[in-house]
């Protein structure tokens, strides 16, 4: 791999991880405490928004996060060439 | 048949299948015993994984720490699964890349230093040591209550499973035995919670049941019923937030960094065959970790439920709202018994009445004298729940296993860590460079069993601040190593110096702010402040410090990294090298 290539692919990557690393910091630091308060005043079923964010939702986004970032490398890795066998 | 039998029954069948899996998996050689060969599936390392992270604490204490503390519980729930996206995304990939076989092995070699070396394997031991103490509580503690042996007996027959798997086949058979403990574990956890939710709220998924209506007709939400109950004992709201703002941000990132931290679970990345399993593997283990997690705070919020209805199962101050003593259900009396829970007529009418007094104004005009509910243990919550839902007994003894498979697990990683830190960083990286293969596969042996015989010593003789090491485990590894593994693969311009300066200053300020509250070396009477919101730093509790100390940490580095001069060109080299999954085609 050039240099050149190598540094896109990195640079691709941060991106990629900056943007995981936002929807990580909104639905448990953001939703599950700091916005907790206001949140609660909407319900999900017999769950307080809030209140649900925190020992519910934002688990299942952490899941489906780290399968969207994997998920996306995967693509990365073939786009330039360095995907493994 | 008897509960007792029936639980040796299902316990010991377990047994023979963890002795059966590690004969089947011994380790011919030391990359079988450090990471099993590199050949672990990616979905069976995430199970793997589970069991590893999943210890006694989460398996028996967590819920119960949930129905007490309500949505403050939500710390433990995001700051024990947040970790794993810093893991997947900042940590996991890069070190399977790297394709050593230790922590501290990464650190020296990125900071082409023995010393950082070092000191990584001196925070690795110590968070790792303090950990399995906890788990060898967990086995007596188990054992104890299930069966009816002493504590001492439980923990020598748990350290002789461990022993058994452990040193024979490495990360091999623990690998292979923490699968089957997965299986145990999330079986035993979820069938009670299923049938409970089923009772509850005709609902059999537990984590819907949490957010459903009561099956009793009266179309009121769970939740909103028990948040209704607990006010008017005069207990704080469940769904409210209880601690300060501040201090549940912190504790959250503290857990979430020292999660990524620690060196059993990193170690597991090890383990898969490529860069692309490291990634999916962490997914994996966060589904495994999430389905108990997700299930943890229904089995708490109904555990409370049940518990404050057995006792006050009528209205507030009428005089048959409460249970008379003589009518208390079975497991009540049982565990009254093992001394964690406790009943004291203050008034002398015969009945319970469970209330907080701070909370409860209208208490004394009911003829009420105060809580007679002087000890509800915690951890009874996980334990007691089946047979408070009157659950059949094989329910029960799969409780039993669940639970020691847990501990089993867990301590078997912490004991992998150990054996590996000594065998492969202080012996051959230091001390013997020039032992054989062979030969360091002998000494990884000898240190995994002497690891299992001093963390049985000090599971049998705990040192008095046993329960209050946790908080130092996690503060150690987000303090510590979490910062010097991020800016290794991300910073190229971070050397030896900087990194040894900001471990040592992470891990310096945490550790003295846990002392200053906890006493030196926690001998409580050295404690300089007392450990209360009043006198923390900015109203810090020691516990969420960690996120503090890796931010000096990353301070620190960054400073002491640009005053001297950059890493040579190997070690850049180094860095471009991992940060792609191979080098070209």
């Amino acid at each position: 791999m050039v240099d050149k290539s190598r540094e896109e692919y990195w640079r691709r990557n941060i991106k990629l991880v900056v943007l995981c690393m936002i929807i990580w910091f909104v639905v448990s630091f953001g939703f599950g405490i700091i916005l907790v308060k206001p949140l609660n005043a909407i319900h999900l079923g017999g769950y307080k928004l809030g209140f649900w964010f925190a020992q519910q939702g934002s688990m299942y986004t952490f899941v489906a996060l780290i399968f969207f970032y994997s998920n996306k490398m995967g693509k990365l890795d073939k786009e330039f060439g360095v995907e493994e066998e | 048949m008897s509960l007792q039998l029936m639980t040796v029954l299902v316990v010991g069948a377990t047994f023979i299948l963890y002795i059966y899996i590690a004969i089947r998996s011994k380790a011919k050689d030391t990359s079988d015993f450090y990471v099993a060969s590199k050949g672990v599936h990616p979905v069976l390392n995430g199970m793997a994984t589970g069991a590893d992270w999943m210890s006694a604490a989460s398996f028996i204490s967590m819920a119960g720490l949930i129905a007490f503390l309500g949505y403050d519980g939500s710390v433990y729930l995001m700051g024990w699964t947040g970790g794993y996206c810093l893991l997947a995304m900042l940590l996991a990939p890069y070190l399977r890349k790297f394709g050593k076989f230790t922590v501290s092995e990464f650190i020296g070699e990125r900071y082409y230093s023995n010393f950082a070396r070092m000191v990584a394997v001196a925070c690795l031991i110590t968070a790792s040591v303090t950990y399995v103490i906890g788990q060898m509580k967990g086995i007596g503690v188990v054992f104890s209550r299930a069966l009816g042996i002493s504590f001492e007996v439980g923990i020598i027959i748990g350290m002789i499973i461990v022993f058994i798997y452990a040193v024979f086949g490495g990360m091999k058979g623990v690998t292979n035995t923490q699968i089957a403990q997965y299986c145990v574990l999330i079986f035993a956890y979820t069938v009670p919670a299923i049938f409970i939710a089923l009772q509850l709220t005709g609902m059999p998924i537990p984590q819907l049941g949490l957010g459903s209506t009561l099956s009793d007709g009266s179309g009121i939400h769970l939740l909103d019923k028990l948040d209704t109950i607990l006010t008017e004992l005069g207990f704080a709201q469940y769904t409210a937030q209880k601690m300060s703002t501040i201090n549940v941000l912190f504790l959250t990132m503290s857990l979430m960094i020292g999660t990524a931290g620690l060196p059993h679970v990193i170690m597991r990345f090890f383990t898969v065959p490529s860069v692309k399993d490291a990634r999916a593997s962490a997914g994996w283990a966060l589904v495994f970790i999430a389905i108990l997690y997700t299930t943890a705070p229904a089995v708490g919020a109904m555990a409370r439920m049940n518990l404050m209805q057995t006792i006050q199962h009528g209205p507030v101050g009428s005089i048959d709202g409460n249970i008379e003593y003589a009518k208390v259900p079975a497991w009540f009396k049982s565990w009254e018994k093992t001394g964690l829970l406790k009943f004291e007529d203050k008034n002398g009418d015969g009945r319970i009445q469970y209330y907080d007094e701070k909370g409860l104004k209208t208490a004394e005009s009911f003829g009420w004298k105060g809580n007679e509910m002087i000890k509800v243990d915690r951890d009874i919550m996980v334990l007691a729940n089946p047979e408070i839902a009157g659950l059949p007994n094989w329910v029960i003894a799969l409780v039993t296993a669940g639970g020691i498979a847990a501990a089993l697990s867990t301590a078997a990683g912490l004991l992998l860590a150990i054996a590996t830190a000594i065998s492969h960083d202080v012996l051959k990286g230091w001390l013997m460079p020039d032992i054989t293969d062979q030969q360091e596969l002998k000494y990884s042996r000898i240190a995994i069993g002497g690891a299992i015989i001093v963390a049985g010593y000090l599971g049998l003789n705990p040192p008095g601040f046993a329960a209050q090491v946790v908080a130092l485990a996690f503060g150690l590894a987000a303090a510590s190593i979490f910062p010097a593994i991020m800016m290794g693969i991300f910073s190229k311009r971070i050397n030896d110096k900087g990194a040894i300066a900001g471990m040592l200053a992470g891990l310096g300020t945490t550790l003295v702010y846990i002392f200053i509250y906890k006493g030196w070396f926690f001998f409580k009477s050295t404690a300089m402040l007392p450990d209360n919101a009043d006198n923390w730093l900015f109203g810090l509790n020691p516990q969420s410090f960690g996120t503090i100390g890796a931010l000096i940490n990353f301070a620190v580095a960054y400073a002491v990294s640009l005053m001297t001069d950059p890493p040579p060109q190997r070690i850049q080299d180094l860095i471009e090298d991992i940060r792609v999954p191979i080098a070209s085609k």
